[in-house]
């Protein structure tokens, strides 16, 4: 599979306190593709997603040695507002801001710059369309949103990330807090966005990325042992220790 | 063995029981004591009017100057105090890092603070005071019991923000906001609650305080028309009341403390209104 890479990892080492979590990765990410990061719990899969939008730096003992290029440019320059701009975060628990469902919505365009009343108000339609949750809200739109069901609320977030235009969704186990019919909504969702987004998910269920996955990338204890697209690493994995967390050997 | 565990059971939970009493019971009798002292003393001339020429002696006026002054100095002194705790404790929860030491030492800085006597602050104000050339006024009572008031506030604020889960600050941040723009928007409107409460629990530390306002406010039977006068305060119009021998002023005494506990009381109600409504967003 040829392909346009979006986000360039290379030769990145992550260290906390003296524990090396990542171990010289380097990798391409496809644009425009759902990239699936598996691996063991504590293998280092959700410190490299944030690695990528810079959520790491606030914790003290954390070294970051490497580059990541997204679009070419290095994202540890001095714009880090820029940087998580670009990319919309899904956590695992879905986080939403303590005001009321539109507000959550607009809290992004706002600070981005956004004013104009009628321009907010669509964009918020826009993007709550888009997560698939607009007809279940457009009537309690300044509801608070805690008070949204948990998939409902991972909708909001999606659609929250969204709203403040990234070119990337990164997903850090998204569904893992979800009931199966909200994990399968939220799926759907990035399975539709991967036509505009390039989309990052981490995952430790192996049916999940089954199902969305275009590319793979295997970490086993901060090593990124195997990565390639979703069919050859499935049918075909070359290291044995893929082969092992695949067949459910190690997990 | 299974018959002591029981016994243990049961004196234990007498015990939690007596505690339980002790406390609302010293609450009641407080209020009682005061309540009842100052019955006879009780008129609405108490508290609209200032104290006339004999007042202490147990002739006309009423406590309006020590009411107002109080007021006064406990606002201007809060206002003061949440300008800097703010800044502390948002700098101490988003942007210090949590293991930096400067923080650490900030926050026992604060707690030694919190435990310096009253006195010693106003013996404090009274150097300052004299540094600065200042007389006894308004301003100086309200610089001094905004110091009281700081390691308060902070504290009771740091502990609340402290709670904020970082999942909620990396969603601002995760949007492209600053540090600033999380820290308001986000941070400050998650714990407002908790701010309200820190503010109105230094405000009743203030208001109450007399030892700190001493030297500093001074007193006066007259209201403050600025900031450079001398202002009345109830803690020391109670001790003033008190310290006389007449049995008509001490009764006095007793209905200042019973218009200071009552405003104490208004504001506690006040804030349980509004943190009602302003936990609407709150995520829990």
């Amino acid at each position: 599979m040829k392909f346009q890479p979006h986000i360039s990892i290379q030769n990145l080492n992550v260290y906390y306190d003296d524990h090396l979590a990542l171990k010289n990765i380097t990798l391409d990410i496809p644009d425009k593709k759902i990239t699936v990061i598996i691996g063991p719990s504590g293998c280092g899969k959700t410190t490299l997603l944030k690695s990528l939008n810079r959520l790491l730096e606030p914790v003290e003992e954390v070294k970051i040695q490497g580059k990541i290029l997204v679009d070419g440019e290095d994202i540890y320059g001095p714009k880090v507002e820029v940087t998580r701009k670009k990319m919309g975060l899904l956590s695992q628990k879905p986080q939403v801001l303590p005001m009321s469902i539109y507000d959550n919505i607009a809290y992004g365009p706002r600070i981005h710059g956004i004013r104009n009343k009628k321009r907010l108000k669509k964009i918020v339609e826009h993007y709550l369309s888009v997560a698939g949750l607009w007809e279940e809200v457009k009537d309690r739109l300044h509801d608070p949103a805690s008070r949204l069901s948990v998939g409902q609320q991972q909708r909001l977030c999606l659609a929250r990330g969204l709203a403040v235009e990234p070119e990337i969704i990164l997903g850090d186990e998204p569904t893992s807090a979800l009931d199966p019919q909200s994990s399968q909504n939220v799926e759907r969702r990035l399975m539709e966005l991967k036509s505009e987004y390039t989309v990052i998910l981490v995952t430790h269920i192996l049916r999940q990325a089954r199902r969305v996955a275009d590319y793979i990338a295997f970490l086993y204890l901060g090593e990124l042992v195997e990565h390639g697209p979703a069919e050859e690493i499935f049918q075909n994995p070359r290291d044995s220790r893929t082969r092992a967390y695949l067949t459910g050997e190690i997990s | 063995m299974k018959k002591r565990r029981k016994i243990e059971e049961k004196i234990f939970k007498a015990l939690m029981i007596a505690s339980t009493v002790v406390v609302i019971g010293s609450l009641l009798l407080i209020i009682g004591t005061i309540v009842f002292k100052s019955i006879p003393a009780l008129s609405l001339s108490m508290i609209t009017q200032t104290p006339k020429g004999g007042y202490y002696l147990g002739k006309e006026g009423g406590i309006l100057n020590a009411i107002i002054g109080s007021l006064y100095l406990a606002s201007g002194a809060t206002l003061l105090s949440v300008l800097l705790s703010l800044p502390i404790v948002l700098y101490l929860n988003l942007y210090s890092r949590k293991t930096s030491a400067f923080a650490s030492f900030t926050r026992f800085s604060l707690d030694v603070l919190w435990g310096i006597p009253s006195i010693v602050y106003g013996a404090f104000g009274f150097i300052i005071m004299i540094f600065l050339g200042l007389r006894a006024s308004l301003l100086a009572g309200i610089i001094t019991v905004s110091l009281l008031e700081l390691p308060i506030m902070s504290r009771a604020m740091d502990e609340v923000m402290r709670l904020v889960p970082d999942a909620l600050k990396d969603a601002s941040s995760s949007l492209g906001a600053t540090r600033l723009e999380t820290a308001l928007k986000i941070v400050v409107r998650q714990t407002l609650p908790g701010i309200l409460t820190a503010v109105l629990i230094a405000f009743g530390r203030g208001i109450g305080d007399a030892a700190s306002v001493i030297f500093t406010a001074g007193f006066t039977d007259r209201i403050p028309a600025s900031l450079f006068q001398p202002a009345a305060t109830l803690p020391l119009a109670i001790f003033y009341q008190l310290g006389t021998p007449f049995p008509e002023v001490q009764q006095r005494a007793y209905a200042s403390a019973a218009v200071l506990t009552l405003i104490i009381l208004l504001i506690s109600l006040a804030s349980r209104f509004l943190i009602k409504r302003y936990t609407r967003h709150m995520i829990k």
